[in-house]
């Protein structure tokens, strides 16, 4: 018998430039194939060339068999007939995948009578019934929801209820969780398992995350600058890589399993937050604009940062982490609460001390391509804080081929705009200008998100470095807690806009307290298989609540695992009573310490 | 909470639109006032009166001017509230300076002016947005090249001088074939009498000159706008789920491509009834039709404050009401705009 799907000699050229070659991929009934590669490896090219979906400025050549017959050069009739009915898709990006002038249940619908000739009734209950099967509450009313009214999670869900419509015997799954938090991962990649139990379909799985992959696949194909290095079951290339790329990328990917030492701090505090906070006002109406709400952003977040320490700020999308960031930077007094940065209170500053201020905290972004002017030479980026303070040309002169060299860019290339730098170049870029004025406290949002795994070990190490070197402290707002434990000394936990625990990193990964803490552990994926089937995940229902409104008692506990098991006096306390956050530890009243590892 | 909002979007779109209504009558209100003041201080009624062979006498002047109400010995005040009382309370928009009522003229100019442009904004705004969405398509194929050279050919092209091309055609076609078939003076043959299929017959035939005409300049421009948002979703994700859902290529492109890509368009469709208005003028004049656009250039040469007012009245109702149907239209294409706006 023929296996399901069989890939060989696959070339994709994009303009004539080669994206994929000569890639041979099997997939048999109801098997996971993970393909996983870093950007521009080509795998979301393979998997979209199987459907003959790729823009038009792709030649495709070789051979993709579906139970035997040919879908390269096949018709744009044949391949409609096999899309969604025998083969389907789930993007990586929910939002955008959904028509957006579309009820939710009408596209699915679309989906369902695209390959079978039922009525517009009975489509609209099958969606209703596939809604249901992903875990949507309230189907029939979701339905009827716009895309724009669903969260990402709900998005990602509706997609996997889609490409269920057909009952596929092959499920091609583009990235479906990288642009989704954590916990809601978790949920998806769960939804996916079930959706793959239920139809009995093979998935041929994409991704660039080694911890999704690890959890899922059954064999995995690892896959670089178009060709497939290394293919085997997930144990093999996981425990016993052969190709050296594959060593490269396992040796390099953080690990949130990875215990570390971190020598405890001892320099005095440069950054002390208590209790901010932080709101935007909702306003409604066009000619007379009023207030209609306000989003709590930031409501109780404290950090303590002391120098030559890093702090990793954690927490998921709309937690305030950013917001708690900039409100640092302005330099001016906070709204709520108290921010004392180098022992000087902010809002008690005149001008030139917050002038002065500003040379001693600088940042480093998230996107190191928008946060670069694209008409700016790099030398001339860099000069930029040091022109802002005054410097004078000699100085900026010296500095900046000694800040690329700092680096590690050639300081010849001083001239070179930022489109002729590589990704983890720019971000390079970004720590020097940052570093220009030789700041104390370095605040860094993302720096690695935008990142490949290869690269950011490659920046990762850099950080450490010049952390060294410099006697820096950094305040880190990370999504990514693998790359949390590899840097950070200390961590701090926001949900919805509070801290919700706080201490050394070690102690917090290996025992955390708060139940969020530990649902947030526990979903993070380890590229590790075997452990990583043997995890138990602490899965927590729905999305993250509205921060437009507040909260009595915790604002967790609607989410809260521990809920379940508490007394209906314990659950009062939760209702009525705030849990505090007092330093390091927990702020919940029934805090206890749970390894998720 | 999902029910609530649904419930909240529905009851709260007409609310939005009587507020949205409220507010661009309080706009018109202010283009009132504003035209009626800079048409009395910039046109001079009593020049006209003055320059009338044989001449008449001052008192004679005065007269005419008062009962008018555009008398410049009034104070300004005085002649505004005057022809406010009867603007707004009894719809009575005066009389023209030579003394027939405004209200008729007027009635009979709109039904004019609609009558020439509305087969060719319509016909112009649908074969535009087909041929955009089409020209995107095929985007840099030869046939997307030709649809963009002509396009910008007949943008830049005045309006007269296309005008005058068609006509120029038109008599070439009746010489070669020897018949009257192509009619471009006014409205209808004079004297032609018959039945209500004749004189139907007879008035599709002056139409077709002016018609193509204005048709032509809308496929151009509006052959523009639709290509370049049709080309922004046909690079769009959802157009890929579509596809990969097993959607036939015409489902996809025009279902889920052109259907999201008409969104930007609801505001230069709206808008473009208005640029017909104005720039119908020529249209109008060429053609010896006698609408709106004649009559505004006509009554500031006859220094006619009351007609010049009233056009003015009639341009700010229509800015107004395109804006409103902008808003209709866009929150009827849109669903983000319906709960953002509410």
């Amino acid at each position: 018998m023929n296996p399901l799907l069989e890939v060989t000699g696959l070339d994709v050229d994009f303009d004539g430039r080669a994206a994929v070659r000569d890639v041979c991929l099997t997939l048999e009934r109801g098997e996971v194939l993970g393909l996983v590669g870093e950007s521009g490896s080509g795998k979301s090219a393979t998997a979209l060339a199987i459907l003959g979906l790729l823009p038009g400025n792709a030649a495709v050549r070789g051979s993709v068999r579906l139970d035997g017959s040919e879908l390269v050069g096949a018709g744009e009739r044949e391949l409609t007939r096999i899309r969604g009915s025998r083969v389907a898709m789930v993007f990586q990006d929910p939002l955008s995948a959904f028509t957006p002038v579309y009820r939710i249940g009408d596209q699915i619908a679309e989906a369902v009578r695209a390959h079978r000739d039922v009525p517009r009734e009975q489509a609209r209950s099958r969606a209703v019934e596939l809604l249901d099967l992903v875990g949507i509450p309230e189907p029939a009313l979701r339905a009827r929801a716009f895309p724009h009214e669903f969260s990402g999670g709900m998005r990602q869900r509706a997609m996997i209820a889609m490409a269920m419509a057909a009952e596929p015997d092959l499920i091609l799954a583009d990235e479906p969780t990288t642009a989704l938090d954590v916990t809601i991962q978790a949920q998806i990649l769960d939804v996916l398992r079930a959706a793959q139990r239920a139809t009995g379909a093979a998935v041929l799985l994409v991704s660039h995350d080694l911890g999704v992959i690890a959890g899922l696949a059954d064999r995995v194909a690892v896959m670089r600058e178009g060709r497939v290095v290394e293919q085997g079951t997930a144990t093999e290339v996981f425990d016993r890589p052969r190709a050296p790329y594959t060593r490269q990328l396992l040796a390099a990917v953080p690990r949130i399993d990875t215990p570390r030492r971190p020598r405890p701090a001892t320099g005095e505090p440069v950054l002390t937050v208590r209790g901010l906070t932080r709101t935007f006002p909702v306003h409604t109406g066009t000619v007379v604009r009023r207030r209609s709400g306000t989003v709590y952003a930031v409501d109780g977040v404290d950090l303590d940062v002391r120098r030559g320490e890093t702090l990793a700020l954690v927490g998921e999308s709309g937690s305030g982490k950013s917001t708690t960031l900039f409100e640092l930077l302005e330099l001016t007094a906070p709204e709520g609460g108290s921010v004392e940065l180098f022992g000087q209170r902010l809002g008690t500053l005149g001008r030139a001390e917050a002038r002065a201020l500003r040379r001693r905290i600088q940042i480093v972004f998230q996107d190191p391509m928008a946060s670069l002017d694209p008409r700016m030479p790099v030398g001339d980026i860099i000069a930029e804080p040091l022109r802002a303070q005054g410097a004078d040309r000699a100085v900026i002169a010296r500095r900046v081929p000694a800040l690329l060299a700092q680096v590690g860019l050639e300081p010849a290339h001083a001239d070179r705009f930022p489109h002729e730098f590589s990704g983890g170049q720019r971000q390079r870029v970004g720590i020097a200008r940052a570093l220009s004025v030789e700041p104390e406290l370095l605040v860094l949002d993302e720096p690695l998100s935008a990142l490949d795994v290869s690269v950011q070990a490659e920046v990762l190490e850099l950080l450490r470095r010049l952390k060294e070197e410099l006697g820096l402290a950094y305040l880190l707002v990370s999504h990514d807690l693998a790359v949390v434990r590899n840097i950070a000394d200390r961590v701090s936990v926001v949900y919805l806009g509070r801290t919700v625990e706080a201490g050394p990193v070690d102690e917090v990964f290996a025992r955390p307290r708060h139940p969020y803490t530990q649902a947030l552990l526990s979903a993070v994926p380890v590229p590790d298989p075997t452990r990583e089937r043997h995890r138990t995940r602490i899965l927590l229902p729905g999305d993250p609540p509205s921060p437009t409104r507040r909260y009595d008692g915790c604002r967790f506990r609607a989410r809260c695992p521990l809920q379940a098991d508490l007394t209906v006096d314990e659950r009062k306390r939760c209702a009525h009573e705030v849990p505090e956050f007092e330093g390091d530890g927990a702020a919940c009243h029934f805090a206890r310490a749970r390894e998720v590892l | 909470m999902m029910l609530q909002q649904e419930d909240w979007t529905i009851s709260c779109v007409p609310f939005y639109l009587v507020k949205r209504l409220g507010y661009h009558a309080v706009l018109l209100l202010a283009a009132v006032c504003l035209s009626y003041l800079l048409a009395s201080l910039a046109l001079d009624p009593r020049a006209y009166y003055e320059g009338r062979q044989p001449p008449l006498s001052p008192s004679a002047v005065d007269h005419h001017l008062t009962a008018l109400g555009v008398n410049d010995h009034q104070p300004l005040r005085d002649r505004f509230l005057h022809w406010a009382d009867r603007a707004f309370l009894h719809g009575d928009l005066g009389e023209t300076i030579d003394g027939t009522p405004v209200d008729a003229e007027f009635g009979r100019r709109i039904g004019v002016s609609l009558r020439l442009l509305l087969a060719g904004t319509v016909l112009g705004t649908v074969a535009g947005v087909l041929l955009g969405a089409w020209t995107a398509v095929r985007q840099y194929r030869p046939s997307d090249r030709a649809v963009t050279l002509a396009s910008f050919a007949l943008l830049s092209t005045p309006v007269f001088l296309l005008a005058v091309l068609l006509k120029t055609g038109a008599i070439w076609f009746n010489q070669a074939t020897g018949t009257d078939l192509i009619q471009f003076t006014g409205e209808r043959s004079p004297g032609a009498d018959g039945g209500l299929w004749t004189a139907l017959k007879d008035r599709s035939v002056h139409l077709l000159l002016p018609t193509l005409s204005v048709a032509l300049f809308s496929v151009a421009s509006y052959s523009r706008y639709q290509r370049s948002t049709m080309l922004d979703v046909l690079g769009s994700d959802y157009l890929r789920t579509a596809r990969a859902k097993g959607l036939g290529r015409r489902a996809v492109l025009l279902r889920h491509g052109l259907r999201t890509a008409l969104i930007p368009m609801s505001t230069y469709f709206s808008y473009g009834f208005l640029a017909l208005f104005t720039g119908a003028t020529f249209t109008e004049t060429i053609f010896g039709w006698h609408g709106m656009g004649e009559w505004f250039v006509n009554s500031i040469g006859k220094n006619d404050v009351n007609s010049v007012v009233a056009v003015n009245v009639f341009a700010a109702v229509t800015v107004l009401l395109s804006g409103f149907l902008a808003d209709l239209l866009h929150a009827a294409l849109d669903p983000r705009i319906r709960r953002a706006a509410s």
